[in-house]
């Protein structure tokens, strides 16, 4: 069998005969890569270049002693938000999570039918939805004492990120426990331990090397989606950096955000690269 | 009909992703409004601009004997939208403040404005005492503006635009919405403001709104003024203003 | 007014604008998808060079456009670029200006989104397929091009599939984010009934249920593509 296979399309190789072996790959593709490589590089370096030339010119010391304590609070407003909204949908999530495992159908179906509504809307239209839509409802929210909790743009963004969070949550965590496999509960019910004990000694640590890296995206999805929260009047980050601009109409306000909030992601990337290294440690040589 | 000829719109958008203009652009004049600024730019149901904006707009346009297009765009990118020429000049209602007109040329100005306090018939709500009190506003515009430099003790909530402002007054979200007169005295006065009121006097001192156009385009704010000052001779203003508002707007 | 006036596609209602949404929604998607895709798998093949050069270009486009906001991206986009071409054009001597509109901002800053994410799906996509499939076609004496397209590719999709399904209703969600800088989607021209007729709850429901619908339209045909693709290939 020294024939190509069926030259369809091809009469190219076909002519040129089976004896031709074509020269090893690297050989030639290797230059070309090369300067290909080198020419994108040059182009991120302009970028950069230009970014930080546009930056320094730009440079206001007035501008900057105004909006740096903004941002920061910006900054801080968004590490809130985030955080609030993780923990909050992470206990959500476990009974959302053995509602899906269910042996209720209601109780499985209902869960599915939570899991795909906030999975499969944007969490923009999720985010208008409680708080201009929950608006139109104030007599009958005041009537059962709720008002006071979606009067406020704070816990609408609150609300609408943990039950987002915790849609996501409940699948990470799914995953992660289907797949330590039967035979892991098997072996741990045969030596005598109980189910709690399994559950922590056994399974968790396993489920936890592989939620661990869904978990740390999950944190970052929600960092960077709340961005949109400006939008419902809380001053986040991006909201900072919106009403700067609209002072402003100087464009760094934006290049500026765009630094820290590829800071903020790229450090818990690499956070959540260090735990993985170290819960894996048994598993390299 | 209309939705078929978006979806060719959306896909000529989408195979011409880059349109380039230059030289078509001077023979129609593109006018950039927001379209959610009752009664002076707001669309309709059937997705029509109407309001005084726009039809000082179309008047001044007639005047100067060019045809014009309407280009709806929120507010807080308008200005840069202007610059990065997605139209030639807003009508909306604008301002002519230092900041803006760094970046921007106005015409002479086409109606005068005032910003007023609207709040809760039953509420007490007093201008000269705002601690604590959450005040509404649209973001980017002078009555924003004036919130954060004067009532630092306030709460500011700046919204997209000013009709989701007006809604969360009414569901008392807000304590008190901050903003231009004519646009307080037709929410006041239409069914969706009958629960509030204004609250004091004007605040904020003159205020003067023009129309703004790309740096350094003399020639098409000299025609706009032209075009002003010949409606206002004959009498096209005066109609506008009355199908709007009981009293004259433009000032003196 | 009643809420079927509201829905309804007369002068009254707000039903047509939806339905004109929904079309922009779609093929702005739909406009994403290709350039996402070849974006992605160039960028894939970026990291699986051997030479370093290539991989550290191909990661940081992955890093930038996976590290911030999809919002954030869209300004830079919509307001950068095209102030950025502006002072390109004039410090050319140029008059002509060049016009990123609303759709192909968000064409491009959605694509280069869609592409960072799928070159990573591509990337472990090439690296499930075994060594040896390469050496064989070498052995028959396949060129590299002609070993890419008739025997990694084909594997490569299958492996790909779910990873890709996953990110197309991603960025059907992601979509939603071009109504703030004012392309009439879906969102948008729900947003704009609700604050009209202040019915927010109705309009941006009716807006859940359209991606909901949207989202269980694509499952349906990504599903059948899967089945398609999976029956088409020798089973492992």
């Amino acid at each position: 069998m020294s024939e190509p296979p069926p030259a369809i399309g091809a009469p190219a190789l076909s002519a040129r005969g089976s004896d031709v072996v074509p020269p090893p790959p690297p050989a030639r593709g290797w230059a070309r890569a090369r300067v290909t490589g080198i020419a994108l590089l040059g182009l991120w370096a302009l970028v950069g270049a230009g970014t930080l030339l546009f930056l320094l010119s730009s440079w206001n010391a007035e501008l900057f002693a105004r909006y740096a304590p903004r941002y920061l609070s910006g900054l801080l407003v968004t590490v809130q938000l985030v955080a609030i909204s993780i923990v909050l949908g992470a206990v959500l999530s476990v009974p959302i999570a053995l509602g899906r495992r269910s042996k209720s159908r209601i109780v499985a179906t209902l869960s599915y039918a939570y899991v795909y509504f906030f999975r499969g809307t944007p969490l923009l239209a999720q985010t208008f939805l409680v708080y201009y839509g929950l608006g139109s409802f104030r007599p009958e929210l005041q009537a059962v004492g709720l008002w006071g909790f979606f009067r406020e743009a704070w816990y609408c963004a609150i609300f609408a990120f943990s039950l987002n969070t915790a849609a996501y949550q409940a699948e990470i965590l799914r995953g992660a426990f289907e797949s330590v496999g039967r035979g892991q509960w098997e072996a741990a019910s045969a030596l005598g331990l109980s189910r709690l004990q399994t559950v922590y000694k056994i399974i968790l640590p396993q489920a936890a090397i592989v939620a661990l890296r869904p978990y740390g995206n999950e944190i970052i999805l929600m960092i960077k989606g709340s961005a949109i929260v400006a939008i419902i009047t809380v001053y986040d980050l991006m909201g900072e950096t919106r009403r700067a601009y609209s002072r402003t109409f100087d464009f760094q306000t934006y290049i500026w955000a765009a630094l820290i909030y590829l800071s903020i992601v790229e450090m818990l990337r690499l956070g959540v690269d260090r735990i993985e290294r170290r819960l894996t440690r048994h598993l390299r040589r | 009909m209309r939705i078929t000829r978006r979806i060719a719109l959306g896909l000529s958008a989408a195979a011409l992703a880059l349109t380039i203009g230059g030289a078509t652009a001077q023979e129609k004049l593109r006018i950039g409004t927001e379209g959610a600024y009752p009664p002076f730019n707001n669309l309709t149901a059937d997705g029509k601009l109407e309001g005084f904006d726009v039809d000082i707009a179309r008047a001044l346009c007639e005047e100067m004997g060019v045809e014009c297009e309407f280009v709806t765009q929120d507010w807080d990118g308008i200005i840069p939208a202007l610059q990065a020429g997605k139209f030639d000049a807003i009508v909306a209602s604008m301002s002519i403040t230092p900041e803006r007109d760094e970046q921007v040329d106005f015409t002479k100005p086409y109606y005068t404005n005032s910003l007023v306090f609207v709040a809760p018939k039953e509420a007490e709500f007093d201008a000269d005492n705002v601690e604590g009190k959450a005040i509404g506003v649209q973001a980017g515009t002078i009555a924003a503006e004036y919130v954060e430099e004067n009532y630092p003790d306030a709460e500011l909530r700046a919204y997209p635009s000013q009709l989701e402002a007006w809604a969360d007054l009414s569901n008392e979200r807000v304590d008190a919405v901050l903003a231009d007169f004519g646009v307080q005295y037709e929410w006041v006065n239409s069914e969706g403001g009958a629960c509030c009121e204004f609250k004091g006097d004007a605040v904020g001192g003159d205020d003067v709104i023009g129309i703004a156009v790309r740096e350094g385009e003399t020639e098409l704010v000299e025609k706009f003024n032209a075009a002003i000052d010949a409606i206002r001779e004959n009498g096209t203003y005066a109609e506008v203003n009355a199908k709007y508002f009981p009293f004259d707007i433009y000032g003196e | 007014m009643d809420y079927t006036t509201l829905l309804s596609f007369g002068r009254e209602g707000w039903g047509d604008d939806i339905a004109s949404g929904v079309a922009i929604t779609v093929s702005l998607a739909l406009a994403t998808l290709p350039l996402g895709l070849v974006l992605g798998f160039v960028v894939a093949l970026g990291k699986r060079s051997t030479e370093p050069t290539l991989r550290l270009s191909a990661n940081i486009f992955t890093t930038i456009f996976r590290g911030l906001p999809e919002l954030l991206t869209l300004f830079l986009v919509y307001f950068g670029a095209q102030i950025a071409i502006q002072q390109i054009v004039r410090a050319a001597g140029g008059e002509t200006y060049i016009e990123i509109n609303a759709f192909a901002a968000g064409m491009f800053a959605l694509g280069a989104v869609f592409a960072a994410y799928a070159s990573e799906v591509f990337a472990a996509a090439f690296s499930a397929i075994p060594h040896g499939q390469y050496e064989g076609a070498h052995a028959l004496g396949l060129s590299r091009w002609r070993t890419m397209r008739l025997v990694i590719l084909p594997q490569l999709i299958r492996v790909a599939l779910p990873g890709l399904s996953n990110l197309w209703l991603i960025l059907l969600k992601e979509t939603a984010l071009v109504s703030v800088i004012g392309l009439s989607d879906i969102l948008r021209q729900t947003g704009i009934a609700a604050r009209t007729t202040r019915e927010a709850f109705l309009f941006y429901g009716t807006a859940c249920l359209l991606y909901l619908v949207l989202a269980l339209l694509s499952s349906i045909v990504l599903s059948a593509v899967e089945r398609r693709v999976s029956a088409g290939g020798a089973a492992r």
